[in-house]
């Protein structure tokens, strides 16, 4: 299964461009985090960010969605545009744009409520569900595109918190496609799973490619290597080299990018 | 690496020694030695906070449970008419005007009745009889007769109090020996007492007053009970309640999620953590220059008395609901902006459901904290107070002078009377009673909603 996932389409169709980032600065107080970044991200593919530690590759991605908003020392310059409209525009409310970028996280954290109400919870304070059946509705689409609906249909009342690992993350997937969003941000999604729980979400991530634009950040470069059809290589900051995933594992431009992929840095 | 391989050859004295795994050296047995020497002085410790526990409840347990138990003298009374209804019309207002004084002869000569009924062989007086009885008696048969003007004419069969010394006898506090320069009873009453216990009128039974009843004047240590000032407690916490909780919870969600990190917030969060330390007396002298000097609230008003313990709990609350809501994983709140709630949404939703246990631990202990303050009531006029009759109503529950059951107990511990530091013990069993439960609640609460996650 791992070994069709490597083999999948790279190219992509329409060249139709969901967020573009133009020179983004990140500041953590002093420290220059982001450097000068710029990056296209497209419709309906999947996007990897790879790079070693501390290399900025989460910062960049929670600025996607103003996550670092939450960090009081935090600043960022430049442009992102989602569908051509900046998201660090004054006007911008960051609670209706995370409505519409939903993020995955590191570690899988469901609410400690039941699972139907952990997937409810999005398109409640959204307004999204006119009454029960039309809630019900939701959760049950949500859940099966998140692959975990036969799992879990028979006990919708137990706590989320009670599902194992891999379980508790593909709910946080179904609870960030319940409020249909049109980017999805996943911050190393499998690295607190095991292999097996790892390769479902994997293939989870190739078939949510068809609804959303996802976007990945991950520590593997296999992992990288199968899912994605974009790959961009940071280091210290930089955004080193961006292109076709294919590309950028046989053959990169940058000696850096090579270094890394080869395993001699990072 | 390369430093120490340049170092003279002599350089490392200490190399670890080649022997069997069997034998200890030296330097482990003294380590063994000084960690098993360690948990001796922990043993030791705890050792001495057990038996000073001990040592105190037993204490407070022989000196408290006398109050608990109350000597009475069971009376046949015949209420004769024409001392109570001169005019013999049944009009309330003639019978109230006969005075308490004015029962005295009444229960005297229910007294001697009494003995010749019951054969019993005494030299002392009527008079002299009546003593033994507690000078409430007289008030409760007026207040009867007062209650209930038709049972005027008939024999009514009461149990009086016996006064302190009385009970005191009956309890062992008080011996033939003790008495020597007591004029308030005499050898000749004891022994009378004696006669009486063994015809069986004369006995201790569980004092349901001392619980319920009002505090009594210094000449009354037999009649005075606890529960007006109780009431004045409750009071006071449902005050301290309806202030401090949503203030103190409102402030630290507001300094936790929402305030922003400086100067001014750091200062604001250092002098909450200062004000939890204030010795409490300050606060009852702020209490005293602010609410009863400035804003003219009544004296000795349970209200007053719960906007000042108000103050006083606030830190204690604020710290814990901090902590508690520190305490939430900031993965939950991630969750939560995540999927595009507001940070409002985030609080109110997620973490402070995941808060609450703490939350509500940390204002239980703060409130058993209240309840056993006694110093800033004492500037608020709440001790000293002779809290004699329940409050009538709710209004006056909050605003009319009360005492408050610390304050009762040490009101109790100054008066002379041996009967009286016998009710003040008693008096701390009914507030430890309280805390514990308190506590106990507090525990089971936490244990019951605490979550994993």
């Amino acid at each position: 299964m791992m070994n069709q996932m490597t083999n999948v389409e790279r190219s992509v169709d329409s060249k139709n461009i969901k967020i573009a980032a133009n020179n983004v600065q990140v500041y953590y107080g002093d420290t220059h985090a982001i450097k000068d970044v710029n990056v296209e991200i497209e419709d309906k593919t999947v996007t990897a960010f790879i790079g070693p530690s501390g290399c900025g590759k989460s910062t960049f991605l929670r600025c996607l969605n103003r996550m670092n908003d939450t960090i009081d020392i935090c600043r960022v310059q430049g442009d992102i545009l989602l569908d051509g409209e900046d998201i660090y525009d004054k006007r911008v409310d960051p609670v209706q744009l995370r409505a519409k970028v939903g993020m995955v996280f590191q570690k899988p954290n469901p609410f400690p409520k039941s699972i139907y109400d952990n997937v409810a919870y999005g398109p409640r304070i959204h307004g999204l569900a006119k009454n029960k059946a039309e809630l019900d509705e939701i959760v049950e689409k949500s859940l099966r595109r998140a692959a975990i609906w036969d799992e879990v249909k028979d006990r919708l009342d137990a706590p989320g918190t009670g599902l194992s690992g891999g379980q508790q993350q593909r709910l946080c997937i179904a609870r960030a496609v319940a409020t249909e969003p049109e980017v999805l941000l996943m911050d190393e999604p499998c690295s607190a799973l095991d292999p097996i729980a790892t390769a479902q979400v994997e293939e989870l991530i190739d078939e949510l490619r068809s609804r959303y634009s996802v976007v990945i950040v991950t520590h593997s470069m296999q992992q990288a290597a199968r899912v994605s059809q974009k790959t961009a290589f940071f280091h210290l900051g930089n955004l080193v080299e961006f292109g076709e995933t294919g590309q950028i594992f046989t053959n990169p431009v940058d000696p850096r990018t090579e270094s890394y992929i080869t395993g001699r840095i990072g | 690496m390369t430093d120490i391989s340049q170092m003279p050859d002599a350089a490392p004295t200490a190399k670890p020694k080649s022997g069997s795994l069997f034998e200890k050296d030296a330097r482990t047995k003294r380590r063994n030695a000084a960690e098993s020497r360690f948990k001796m002085y922990g043993i030791a410790a705890i050792g001495i906070g057990l038996l000073m526990l001990v040592v105190l409840v037993t204490n407070i347990v022989t000196a408290g449970t006398g109050a608990f138990q109350q000597t009475y003298l069971e009376l046949n009374v015949e209420l004769k008419a024409d001392k109570l209804d001169k005019k013999g019309n049944g009009n309330i207002e003639d019978i109230k005007k006969v005075s308490t004084f004015g029962y005295a002869p009444l229960i005297a000569s229910a007294l001697e009745n009494e003995v010749v009924q019951l054969g019993i062989q005494t030299d002392l007086k009527p008079k002299e009889m009546g003593k033994i009885l507690s000078k409430a008696a007289q008030a409760e048969l007026r207040n009867y007769v007062i209650a209930n003007p038709d049972e005027i004419g008939k024999a009514v069969s009461f149990r009086f109090l016996t006064n302190s010394r009385v009970d005191g006898y009956m309890k062992g506090r008080v011996t033939r020996e003790s008495i020597a320069n007591d004029k308030s009873v005499s050898v000749e009453q004891l022994d009378f007492v004696d006669q009486l216990r063994d015809a069986g009128v004369l006995y201790k039974a569980f004092n349901l007053d001392f619980i319920f009843g009002s505090d009594a004047s210094d000449q009354r240590p037999e009649a005075a009970g606890i529960g007006v000032s109780m009431l004045g407690s409750l009071f006071m916490m449902f005050v301290v309640l309806a202030l401090a909780l949503p203030i103190g919870v409102a402030a630290s969600i507001y300094l936790e999620e929402f305030a922003p990190q400086n100067r001014l917030t750091d200062i604001i969060e250092v002098n909450i953590s200062n004000l939890a330390a204030v010795p409490s007396i300050v606060f009852g002298i702020l209490g005293l220059a602010v609410f009863i000097n400035y804003m003219h609230l009544p004296t000795s008003a349970p209200l007053v008395g719960g906007l000042v313990l108000t103050l006083m709990t606030l830190p204690t609350i604020i710290i814990s609901t901090r902590a508690s809501l520190k305490a939430v994983p900031p993965s939950i709140r991630d969750a939560a902006l995540g999927v595009g709630a507001s940070k409002m949404q985030a609080v109110f939703h997620h973490v402070l459901p995941l808060a609450a246990p703490g939350i509500l631990t940390g204002t239980i202990i703060g409130l058993a904290q209240a309840l056993g303050e006694t110093a800033p009531l004492l500037l608020i006029g709440m001790v000293g107070f002779i809290a004699s009759n329940p409050p009538d109503g709710i209004v006056a529950g909050f605003l009319s002078p009360n005492s408050a059951m610390p304050a009762q107990i040490y009101e109790w511990s100054k008066r002379a009377d041996p009967a009286f530091y016998e009710r003040a013990w008693g008096g701390i069993i009914i507030l430890l009673i309280f805390l514990v439960t308190m506590n106990t609640i507090a525990v089971l609460l936490r244990r019951r909603f605490e979550r994993r996650w």
